[in-house]
This record gives C-alpha cells, sequence and structure tokens, in this order.
C-alpha cells in the first residue's frame, strides 16, 4: 500500500458497495444481531473486491439501536470478517444518517490523505433490539451486585416490586416529545399540505423503479443474499394506487390524516457497507472508481421549541452545501431523497420551491426551485426496500454512486437523509 | 460425502466378505495432493517396434525423479520394485502383427502393477495411417486400452494418447496428468494431442500462478471445487454464480481469496457484462470455465417448451454467447483456455433427459467446431464430460439408483467434484496447449455411453 500523503486533499472514491436485501422486522433476519448482518456484509463486499486478509485504513458504520455488549460493534464485525484483522474500526451514531455520516468521515479522512482506503457501513435489527429494566430495577440490580454479605443482598433484593419486572422496549419516539416519528411527519404533512394521493404516488413509483431495477440486474453487484432472502422483502413490485388507496390512515389524527403504512417506511433489518479509497488505491487494485464525494453538510433544528418539524433539517443542509459549490438545486442529474415518509420527500421539496419559506427560515433571496421528479429515486428508495436506520445511507451512496457511473462521467447526484432528533445530511456524488 | 461401502469393503472384515461374496472392490483412488510426487513408484517404459517417443518419455519421467525401469526388470526377472505405472510407446506400429510385442509387453508388467497404478499407450491416430492394416492397428489399441481398464483393480486406470507426426513436444503435460493422482477418476479415454506451442517448463506446483480464471456456476458442487482447485494452483478466481446464490458464491469466492460475480448467464445482457468486468478489472481473462448447468428432467412426451428452453438457455446458449463475446472483445488472452462442461449424458443420453442430454452433446460439438479458431490465437477449447459425481444433487437421489449409479463403472465407485476440478485444470495449463477440441470424460470409465 502507497504511504499516505501528507495535508493534500482530494476527492474520495466510491468503489461500490454491498448490503444484504433488507427484511421487515420480525420476519427472515428475526434471529440476527447486528454483528451477524454488518459481518456478512463486509464479507460480501470483501468477496466483490477481493479484499480478503488485506488491511485497511479504516472501517467505520454504527448502529441506531444497539445492545450494550456491542459497544465495539464494528470493530467485532471487522474481527469476524475476512478481512485484515489489523484493520482499525469505530462505531458511529446518527440515527438515520448514520450510514451517510460514516461515508463522511472516511472520505474526508481519505481526502487529507491520513488514509488510502476505508468503509463506511450501517446496520439495524428491531427484531433483535435490546431490551433494558426501568431505573429502579437497575439500580436496585447495581446495589445488589455490589452487596458483599447476605444480609446487603437480601436487603436489596426485597426493594424488587412486579411493576419493575415490565422491560423497556426501544420505540421509535423522540425522547424529548414522546411522538412516534411519524407522528412528527404527520404534523409537518398537515402544514405544508400534502396530500394523500401524491404520497402514494410517490411510494408506487418506488416500488415500481426498485423493482424494475432488480429485474434489469441493477443490483446483482450491490446485494448479496443473506438467510434465504435475495431481494429486499418489503418490495411490491405490483404495489399501485388502488392497493395503497385502501389502507387506513396510522399517522396523524382525524378526517384529514394521510400517512398510512403504505406510504410510511416499515420497521426493517438490514445492513449496508461501501468501499471509499483514494484513485490511486483503486487504481492499484485494478478496481473501478464509480463516483467521488464532492461535499456533504449536516444541520439540525429545533423540533422541541423551535416551531420546525422533526424530519426538515435537510432543507436547512442543502443550502449551505449549494452556496459553498456554487451550485443551484437544478445542477444535477440523479437525487435521492430518503424516502422516510412520502410525506417527508413531498414536504421537503415544497419547502425548496417555497420562496416565503426559502427567504425567511433559510435566509436566501429566492426560492431553491423545484427539481425533475423524473430524476428523484430512480431506481427505488426506503418506502420500497425498506429502512434499517443506520443502513440506509450505505444503500443510498452505493446505489447512486452506480446510477452516475452507469450515466457516464461527469454526472452529478444529490443526497437529502433526515434523521432523528432533528438532524439532517447531505451530500454530493459526481461519476 | 463418504462411500460406506468403498470404505467398509477397504476394512478387515469388509475384505473378507466382499471377496468371498465377488461383491465389488472399490479401492481408494490415488488423488493429487501437492508436495507428492507424480508417481509412488517406478515406470516400466517399452515400445512397439521404432516408436519415436520412448527417449522423450523417460527424460520427461526421469525429470520428474520417477525411476523408469526395463521391461526386463518389469517382468519379475530381476528384483525390481514393482511399476506405479506401465508406459507403451506404441508409435512404430505398422501393421496388426506388430501389436504381439504390445502383448508381449503388456502382460507381464500390468501383472505386477502396483495399487493406484497407471498404465498409458501413446500411438499415432488411425486417421493419419499410410495404410489400412497400419490404421487397424493403431484403432486396435483403443479396443485394448478400454480393455484393460476394465480388467485393471485396486483403483488403476488405463488411457490411451494419440500423438500426431509434430505434435510430440505437447506430450509432456498429458503424460504428468494421467500418470498423477489428478486424473484419478478419467479412465478408458482416448486423448487426441495436437501440435503446438507448449511454453518452456511451467511452475510444477502452481502451473496457474498469474492466470485470471471465470468458473460459472461457482457457488456450491463441482463449481465451487473447479475454483478451490484452480486457486490451488495459483489462478486468481472470478467465481460466478446467479445473484440469488451469492451468499455461497462469496463465501466460495473468500475461501479461495478470489472474487465474487454475480451475473445471471441467460440475461440479455450476461456476456457484454462479463466482458466489461473482465476488462475493467483484470485488463482481459486467461481461463473461463462453462460449468453452470440445471437440469429440468422429464419424459420427451410430457416436456414443456419451459423445461426446454431454459435447459438450453443456460447449459448451451450462455456458452456459446459467453465465448463468442470473449473472442469478439478480445478479451481471452493469448493462450487463452476455455473448458466446457458436458455430461456423460450428452454422450450416452439418458432417460427423462433429453433437454440435457442434447444441451451436454451440443457442447461437445461446439468444443470440436471451434477448436482451429482456437488454435490460431494458441488457445485451445475442450469439453470435460463427468459421468456419476458424488454431490449435493446425487445425495438427494433415491439409494438403489444412487449405489447403482456410482457402482457401473470400472472403479466401481462415484467420483468426486474434484475429479472434474482436477481435469479442467490441466486442461487449462499452459503447457496443455496441444489438447484441443477434445472431449475428455470423467467417469471412472462408466459403462453408459461407453
Amino acid at each position: 500500500m502507497a504511504a499516505s500523503k501528507k495535508a493534500t486533499t482530494r476527492r474520495a472514491a466510491i468503489v461500490g458497495g454491498n448490503r444484504i436485501p433488507f427484511a421487515r422486522s420480525n420476519s427472515a433476519y428475526a434471529q440476527a444481531s447486528n454483528q451477524d448482518m454488518l459481518t456478512a456484509t463486509l464479507d460480501g463486499l470483501v468477496a466483490r473486491f477481493g479484499l480478503q486478509g488485506k488491511q485497511l485504513g479504516e472501517v467505520v458504520a454504527g448502529a441506531v439501536l444497539k445492545h450494550a455488549r456491542d459497544f465495539n460493534l464494528t470493530r467485532e464485525s471487522v474481527l469476524g470478517s475476512r478481512l485484515s484483522a489489523t484493520t482499525p474500526a469505530y462505531d458511529v451514531q446518527q440515527a438515520c444518517g448514520t450510514g451517510l455520516e460514516a461515508a463522511i468521515l472516511v472520505a474526508n479522512k481519505i481526502a487529507l490523505g491520513q488514509i488510502e482506503s476505508g468503509i463506511a457501513g450501517g446496520v439495524d435489527t428491531t427484531s433483535d433490539a435490546p431490551l433494558a429494566v426501568g431505573d429502579d430495577l437497575r439500580r436496585v440490580l447495581i446495589s445488589l451486585n455490589n452487596a458483599k454479605t447476605l444480609q446487603q443482598r437480601l436487603k436489596a433484593l426485597a426493594k424488587i416490586r412486579p411493576g419493575q419486572l415490565v422491560p423497556e422496549i426501544p420505540r421509535n419516539a423522540e425522547p424529548r416529545t414522546g411522538l412516534a416519528m411519524g407522528d412528527h411527519a404527520a404534523i409537518t404533512a398537515k402544514e405544508w399540505e400534502i396530500g394523500r394521493e401524491e404520497q402514494d404516488e410517490l411510494a408506487v413509483r418506488s416500488h415500481h423503479n426498485m423493482a424494475a431495477a432488480y429485474d434489469r440486474g441493477f443490483f446483482d453487484d450491490l446485494v448479496t443474499p443473506f438467510l434465504g432472502l435475495s431481494r429486499d422483502n418489503n418490495l411490491r413490485p405490483d404495489s399501485s394506487m388502488e392497493k395503497l388507496g385502501t389502507l387506513k390512515p396510522v399517522f396523524g389524527k382525524g378526517e384529514d390524516a394521510t400517512m398510512t403504512a403504505g406510504n410510511s417506511t416499515p420497521l426493517t433489518d438490514g445492513a449496508s457497507a461501501v468501499l471509499l479509497a483514494s484513485d490511486e488505491w483503486a487504481a492499484e487494485q485494478g478496481l473501478p472508481v464509480l463516483a467521488h464525494l464532492v461535499d456533504a453538510q449536516t444541520a439540525a433544528v429545533d423540533y422541541v421549541h423551535g416551531g420546525e418539524g422533526l424530519l426538515m433539517a435537510p432543507v436547512y443542509a442543502m443550502p449551505v452545501m449549494l452556496a459553498r459549490q456554487g451550485l443551484s438545486l437544478q445542477d444535477f442529474d440523479f437525487y435521492e431523497i430518503h424516502e422516510a415518509f412520502a410525506s417527508t420527500v413531498l414536504a421537503t421539496l415544497k419547502a425548496w420551491e417555497d420562496e416565503d419559506f426559502c427567504k425567511t427560515k433559510l435566509g436566501l433571496d429566492a426560492p431553491l426551485g423545484s427539481i425533475d421528479r423524473s430524476k428523484l429515486n430512480v431506481n427505488g428508495s426506503s418506502l420500497a426496500a425498506g429502512h434499517p436506520f443506520a443502513a440506509t445511507g450505505g444503500r443510498i451512496v452505493a446505489q447512486l454512486a452506480k446510477t452516475l457511473h452507469e450515466a457516464g462521467p461527469g454526472k452529478r447526484g444529490l443526497i437529502s437523509i433526515c434523521a432523528a432528533g432533528g438532524q439532517g445530511v447531505v451530500a454530493i456524488l459526481e461519476s | 460425502m463418504s462411500d460406506w461401502y468403498r470404505d467398509f469393503a477397504n476394512s478387515g472384515f469388509g475384505t473378507t466378505i466382499t471377496k468371498q461374496l465377488g461383491l465389488p472392490r472399490p479401492a481408494v483412488l490415488r488423488r493429487h495432493e501437492p508436495g507428492r510426487p507424480l508417481l509412488p513408484g517406478p515406470a516400466v517404459i517399452d515400445s512397439a517396434g521404432d516408436g519415436r517417443l520412448r527417449d522423450a518419455l523417460t527424460q520427461l519421467l526421469q525429470g520428474e525423479g520417477i525411476h523408469v525401469q526395463s521391461p526386463v526388470t518389469a517382468d519379475g526377472a530381476t528384483d525390481g520394485e514393482k511399476p506405479a505405472a506401465v508406459i507403451l510407446d506404441a508409435t512404430g506400429l505398422r501393421t496388426p502383427a506388430d501389436l504381439a510385442s504390445a502383448h508381449d509387453f503388456l502382460s507381464p508388467a500390468i501383472k505386477r502393477l502396483r495399487a493406484t497404478g497407471r498404465v498409458l499407450i501413446l500411438a499415432d491416430p488411425p486417421s493419419d495411417a499410410d495404410s489400412p492394416a497400419q490404421a487397424a492397428a493403431r484403432q486396435a489399441l483403443d479396443g485394448l486400452v478400454r480393455s484393460i481398464g476394465k480388467e485393471l483393480l485396486n483403483g488403476s486406470t488405463a488411457n490411451l494418447l494419440y500423438v500426431p507426426e509434430g505434435a510430440e513436444g505437447s506430450i509432456a503435460s498429458p503424460v504428468r496428468f494421467f500418470l498423477s493422482g489428478r486424473s484419478a477418476y478419467v479412465d478408458g479415454q482416448v486423448v487426441t494431442l495436437s501440435a503446438a506451442d507448449v511454453p518452456a517448463d511451467e511452475d510444477g506446483e502452481r502451473p496457474l500462478a498469474g492466470k485470471v480464471a471465470v468458473v460459472t456456476g461457482a457457488a456450491r458442487g463441482i463449481g465451487a471445487a473447479i475454483a478451490k482447485v484452480m486457486a490451488r494452483d495459483g489462478a486468481h478466481v472470478v467465481a460466478v454464480d446467479i445473484p440469488a446464490a451469492g451468499d455461497s458464491l462469496a463465501a466460495v469466492a473468500n475461501e479461495v481469496g478470489g472474487t465474487a460475480l454475480q451475473l445471471d448467464i441467460t440475461a440479455a445482457d450476461a456476456a457484454q457484462r462479463l466482458v466489461e468486468h473482465l476488462r475493467e478489472r483484470h485488463g482481459g481473462v486467461d481461463i473461463v470455465v462453462h460449468n453452470a448447468g440445471i437440469t429440468r428432467d422429464k419424459l420427451l412426451v410430457n416436456m414443456d417448451a419451459a423445461r426446454w428452453n431454459s435447459v438450453m438457455a443456460v447449459n448451451l446458449q450462455a456458452q456459446l454467447d459467453m465465448t463468442q463475446a470473449l473472442l469478439d472483445g478480445d478479451v481471452l488472452k493469448p493462450g487463452g483456455r476455455v473448458v466446457c462442461v458436458s455430461s456423460q449424458s450428452g454422450i450416452a443420453g439418458n432417460r427423462g433427459q433429453t433437454n440435457y442430454a442434447a444441451s451436454k452433446a451440443g457442447v461437445i460439438g461446439m468444443v470440436r467446431a471451434w477448436a482451429p479458431q482456437f488454435a490460431e490465437r494458441n488457445a485451445t477449447i475442450n469439453a470435460v464430460a463427468p459421468g456419476f459425481i458424488v454431490t449435493e444433487m446425487t445425495a438427494k437421489m433415491p439409494f438403489g439408483t444412487r449405489e447403482i449409479g456410482s457402482r457401473i463403472n470400472s472403479l466401481q465407485q462415484g467420483g468426486l467434484p474434484v475429479d472434474v476440478a482436477e481435469t479442467i485444470a490441466w486442461l487449462s495449463q499452459p503447457g496443455s496447449s496441444g489438447v484441443n477440441g477434445q472431449t475428455v470424460r470423467v467417469c471412472g470409465q462408466s459403462m453408459l455411453g461407453a
């Protein structure tokens, strides 16, 4: 391996990716742990690019729902994989932004010449989720553990009450509001007057686009089967407006609730990984360069007191990054806007088109404007694949890089991912 | 997968029982292990008439560190070690009367042949004969070798190499193969060599070092075994299989230090995608093994179009399309090797397998027709036709069918995936440039289609 060069900046190359098919919660991967899935995903990537026994610069990944024992999840997965055991690794966590943030971290180290190659990934299971004991019981158990005499132990045990034995199950809810993410999204959908029909249309298109991509072999070098699944089991190639129209709203209240199980992502299990490198390293290994990571930006909004929607942070991140690059929202060939909910994608696009919002909230002279919808999520997105929180970023980066590569050199792609806690991550890729 | 009967027949009690009852006594075959000598003992060589290969053969064997005995030692007149190989140079044959000397040599020599020994006869092809009498004498060897194969015991084999005038330089690689453990399950075969540029001595342990080898259907069974043997012999393996088999494919690729390429070889753009992948990642390819194959059995009268078409698409059309694309794209490097997997069914036919047998027979026709064009590039194209090979697939057969299927051959046992793989790896060697357009059966001299 070439020695890393000091104090250079260069664009990190995306060589390729791998993921396991995503599975709806408590289905095909009900018995698989985060480490099982991440290890299998790394091994699939190793096989695709012949990385057996190779020492990479770094492996960066994370999970949103994580057991206490998985404190070193990524490093443990590397040790269980076919990569060299001398490959360092660390965990990151930025809710649904984890996967993209991991890619940005790896790309930045490559850009600075600190490493020549690295893998960015993410994994999540909502099936093998950690259960925690309540704080009362936890305190009793800690004092039991600290007790030295039998008397002390009995005294500690005597404090246990039946009500304490109910475990805390992780919920897809914001700690500061107690609202489910879908309920937050429903508030935003209502505020931006996002209709049921346009949400269902977006969902149908996502399913159809992804099914078509599978059929033409697009995912042949992006996905490796796992535990009997070779396609995402949330994917409904025959999804239609009629079918989605029959579903009852699950988020929001009253007559005008629009968000259903069909236009919201389900809880999902899965893992993804992306191989990044310097151009030189890729050339040395005889590996292709699909695209480069050009720039990235994060933002956060005050959804608790600030009156902004929980999932609207990417809206704020985008103009900052575009201004830095001297680009307009229309200067892209492909857009990947993570479909946490169809309404989130639509509210995001609507906000960028809104003159008043862009002026008052984003501080812009003019709205960012609209995009050509035919360039949006062209090979399907989270509504079709499902959304294992930390794994979505890696799916999108690899998928977009390949889309750009297929379109030829000099094509630009935009990524926008919303995350819990009122955060957002956006990035630009270029082939 | 263990051969319980073979293990029983080779146990103390089993030996007694099988001998007394006259039951088949399958031997434990001598298979290739890196680092082991070509032969476990000396070889004895003689020529019928004025053979032109005897000196070259002697030198070749001595170069391998094998002691070469004279025929006198072999007939027991002296106290020589029992031979592990009996080799006859029959290139001097002129008339059937000359065959008497073949008999005089072979009869006592084979009597003393060790277990898992090798009988190899080299002769000119009958088609090149000067007279009908000479053609008759040469063709007679065919029947002779096949009969010897059926008479040999204890895992020994007999094979015949036809060496035309000018192809003398091609003999080293085939001779090594037929003497070695690599040919453990290749018995009663006739291979005709051709004149070719044969590269100078190669690395004996890693003859495929530095080569890039594509293996289709590599996720399991025979394909996985091919990938392993190719990698053991030094090749970088590009393991190809359908996307749905991607997890086992990745495991194979990782085990052999190769790469996995998920590809449905029947897709319209499959050949082009393979070409682009090989060009981009490896700058071309040295070895292509068309192993992927499927069965969709049904009697012809009950067979629907889907069964017929899918078998033809995978087993024959994909091989044609990919090979043509590799040639057209100039991706197959000079000295390239293409090995196509045919089947015993393609030679003998099989009830319920009209589609499969037709596709596999087609493969034999394909390699024969393509051979001259490949020779112009100093490349080769050959086929192997496996017989009863013990795989996950045969494990699912009914007990009786499986036992009978595995015993009706001269070695009285099923072959292993590695046996097919060894033959393919041999055909892929740079030194095998004189083997072209051939179909080599890996069947233990099966009685089917023999």
